[in-house]
C-alpha cells in the first residue's frame, strides 16, 4: 500500500476512524479507570491477605479465611458472566447497565481478587529475615509495611499492574455485551458479524500496539525500581 | 547486662513437642564480648533470638539492661528492642535502598530529625569504613561489605547490645577476620556488649572474653574462653576444641600404614596438648634421653588465655623399646596420645 493509497483509504472512511478513535478512547476509560480502582483497593487487600497468613506479622487464621475465600470466589467465575450477574449492582452505582460506566464495575470487581493474589505473591517475594531485621530494630507493623515490605515488592508490584492492565484490555473486549464499547465490541460486530476484515485487522493492530506498549511501560518501570 | 534466667523454649511440630532450649542460664557482664557455641540444631539460634524476643521464650526471664524484655508489652518491646542492635548471617539489607538509606532506617523509625540522620549515618560509615559506598545499593557490595553496612545500621540507634547471630558464617576466612576486628574495634570504641553465636571455634578464639557451648538446647559448659580451652570438661567442648586444630594424616601416609610393628617401620603418634599437659618443653627432652628421633609430621599448636594446647603428628624413629618409653613418659607429662599406627 503506497503512501498515496493510505490517504485515500483515510479520506474515504472518516466514519470508520472516529469510530476507532472514540472505541479506542472508551477501552483506555474503562482499562485504566477500572484498573485504578482496582489498584487502589486490591494491593491494600494483597497486603491483608499477605499479613494475615499463619506466622504473618498480623497473623490472624480466620480472617486470612475468609478474605482467600472471597477472593477466591472471584477468581473462579467467568468475566462474561461476572458481566451479567453484576447488572443490578452496576445499575445501583452508575445509575444504568449499560454504557462504558457501566462496564467499569464489572471489570474492577474482576480485577480487585486478582490484584490481590498478584501483590500477595509479590509480597511473598521479600525474604522473611528482613521484616524480621526491622522488628528486631524496633519497627511497627506500620512502619514494616510502608518501610520494608511495600518498598522491596515494589518491582514485584508493578509486574502485578502491568499484568492486570493487559488483562483488563482482554477483559474489555467483552464489555460491548453490556453496551460498554471498546475496540473489541468494534472488532465483534464490524469485523465478525459484518465480516469486514480490514476493521478486524486495524482493531487487533491497534490492541497489539497498546498490549505492547503498557508492557513495555511495566517492564522499564521494573528495571528502575530494581535492584536487587 | 544481659541476663537469661531458666529460659525454655518448646516448639509444636503437630503434636510432637520439641524442646529447643532447656533451662538456659547466662549471665553477661556489660562489655565483653560473649561467644555462644553450639553445632547446628544445637538451638544457638534459637537463643540469640530469644534475647530481642524475635522468638518467645516458652517460660524463663530474659532480663536486657536490667529491663525484663518477658513482662513489656508489644509497644514498649518495640521501644526496647532500639537499644539492642543485631546483625545476621544473610545481613538482611533491604535491596532497594542505598547504603545510606539502609543505615538511616533504625533512625527514620524512631522518627530523628533529617539532618541529625545524615551526620549520624555519616559518621557511622566512617567507622566501618564504606564512607565512599554511601549511594551504592547493596547488590553491588560483597559479603564483607554488606556485613559492615548491617554492623553500622545495627549500630544507628546507639544500642547497648550487638547481638551477632551466624555474623560470619557466610564469609571467606579473610573477610571474617576482617569483620572479627571490626567487632573488637566497637567494643573497644563503644564499650558495647556483644553476643554471638556461631558454630567456628575459631570466631570464639579469636574474639571472646567468655564462651557457652550449647548442644541439643542444652547449656553444656560456660566459662572464660582460657578457661574452657584448657580444661575442658565435656567431650563436647573437646571436640570443638578439636575442631580449631584438625589434623589428617596425609593420605600417602595412610596408605603405608599397618596395625602391626614390622621391621623397619615406626609408630606414627598423635600427640594432644591440653591445658593439663605439662607445660616443658617435652619434644626435645624425649628425644635427647631415650634416644629416638622424632619427625614432626604435621602440627597445630595454639596459645589461648596462657595455654598451650594443640596437636602434632609424629613418627617416632628408634628401637621399639625406646619408642615405648618414650611413650610412657609422654604420658606421665599427661599429654594425651594416640599410636595410629606404624610407617614403613
Amino acid at each position: 500500500m503506497s503512501f498515496n493509497a493510505v490517504i485515500t483509504w483515510w479520506t474515504e472512511n472518516t466514519r470508520l476512524i472516529e469510530l476507532l478513535v472514540d472505541s479506542l478512547w472508551e477501552t483506555l476509560v474503562m482499562v485504566f479507570t477500572s484498573g485504578f480502582i482496582g489498584f487502589a483497593v486490591g494491593i491494600p487487600l494483597g497486603v491483608l491477605l499477605h499479613l494475615s497468613k499463619k506466622n504473618g506479622l498480623l497473623e490472624n487464621t480466620s480472617i486470612n479465611k475468609i478474605l482467600g475465600i472471597v477472593v477466591n470466589i472471584g477468581r473462579s467465575i467467568p468475566f462474561i458472566i461476572l458481566l451479567v450477574a453484576l447488572i443490578p449492582v452496576t445499575r445501583f452505582i452508575v445509575g444504568s447497565s449499560i454504557g462504558t460506566a457501566a462496564a467499569i464495575v464489572p471489570l474492577t470487581i474482576g480485577a480487585i481478587p486478582f490484584i490481590a493474589r498478584l501483590v500477595e505473591g509479590a509480597l511473598l517475594e521479600v525474604p522473611s529475615g528482613l521484616v524480621e531485621a526491622a522488628q528486631a530494630m524496633g519497627a511497627k507493623p506500620m512502619q514494616i509495611i510502608k518501610k520494608v515490605l511495600l518498598p522491596e515488592a515494589l518491582p514485584g508490584i508493578i509486574n502485578a499492574v502491568t499484568i492486570t492492565l493487559v488483562t483488563l484490555v482482554g477483559y474489555s473486549a467483552m464489555a460491548g455485551t453490556v453496551g460498554g464499547g471498546g475496540l473489541g465490541d468494534v472488532g465483534i460486530r464490524y469485523g465478525y458479524q459484518r465480516f469486514d476484515a480490514t476493521v478486524m485487522m486495524i482493531t487487533i493492530v491497534i490492541l497489539v500496539i497498546l498490549v505492547q506498549m503498557i508492557q513495555s511501560l511495566g517492564d522499564h518501570l521494573v528495571k528502575r525500581v530494581d535492584h536487587r | 547486662m544481659i541476663e537469661i534466667k531458666n529460659v525454655n523454649k518448646v516448639f509444636y511440630q503437630g503434636n510432637k513437642a520439641i524442646n529447643a532450649l532447656s533451662d538456659i542460664n547466662l549471665t553477661i557482664e556489660q562489655g565483653t564480648i560473649f561467644g555462644v557455641i553450639g553445632s547446628s540444631g544445637a538451638g544457638k539460634s534459637t537463643l540469640i533470638r530469644c534475647v530481642n524476643l524475635l522468638e518467645r521464650p516458652t517460660s524463663g526471664q530474659v532480663i536486657v539492661d536490667g529491663v525484663d524484655l518477658t513482662a513489656l508489652s508489644e509497644q514498649e518491646l518495640t521501644q526496647t528492642r532500639r537499644k539492642i542492635g543485631m546483625i545476621f548471617q544473610h545481613f538482611n539489607l533491604l535491596s532497594s535502598r542505598t547504603v545510606f538509606n539502609n543505615v538511616a532506617l533504625p533512625l527514620e523509625l524512631a522518627g530523628v530529625a533529617k539532618n541529625k540522620i545524615k551526620s549520624k549515618v555519616e559518621d557511622l560509615l566512617e567507622l566501618v569504613g564504606l564512607a565512599d559506598k554511601r549511594d551504592v545499593y547493596p547488590a553491588n557490595l560483597s559479603g564483607g561489605q554488606k556485613q559492615r553496612v548491617a554492623i553500622a545500621r545495627a549500630l544507628a540507634s546507639d544500642p547497648k547490645v550487638l547481638l551477632c547471630d551466624e555474623a560470619t558464617s557466610a564469609l571467606d576466612p579473610a573477610t571474617t577476620i576482617s569483620i572479627l576486628e571490626l567487632l573488637r574495634k566497637i567494643n573497644e570504641e563503644l564499650n558495647l556488649t556483644i553476643l554471638l553465636i556461631t558454630h567456628e571455634m575459631a570466631v570464639v578464639k579469636g574474639i571472646c572474653q567468655e564462651v557457652a557451648i550449647i548442644g541439643d538446647g542444652k547449656l553444656v559448659e560456660n566459662g572464660t574462653v582460657g578457661d574452657i580451652f584448657a580444661h575442658p570438661k565435656t567431650d563436647l567442648a573437646r571436640d570443638f576444641i578439636r575442631s580449631t586444630l584438625d589434623l589428617s594424616i596425609p593420605a600417602d601416609y595412610e596408605a603405608r600404614l599397618h596395625a602391626t610393628r614390622t621391621e623397619n617401620s615406626y609408630p606414627l603418634i598423635r600427640l594432644e596438648f591440653t591445658g593439663a599437659s605439662v607445660d616443658a618443653p617435652v619434644i626435645s627432652h624425649v628425644a635427647r634421653e631415650f634416644d629416638i628421633d622424632i619427625s614432626i609430621l604435621s602440627s597445630n599448636m595454639d596459645y589461648v588465655g596462657g595455654v598451650k594446647f594443640g596437636l602434632m603428628l609424629a613418627e617416632f624413629i628408634g628401637p621399639e623399646a625406646c619408642a615405648n618409653k618414650a611413650i610412657q613418659y609422654l604420658k606421665e607429662q599427661k599429654i594425651e596420645l594416640e599410636v595410629l599406627g606404624y610407617v614403613i
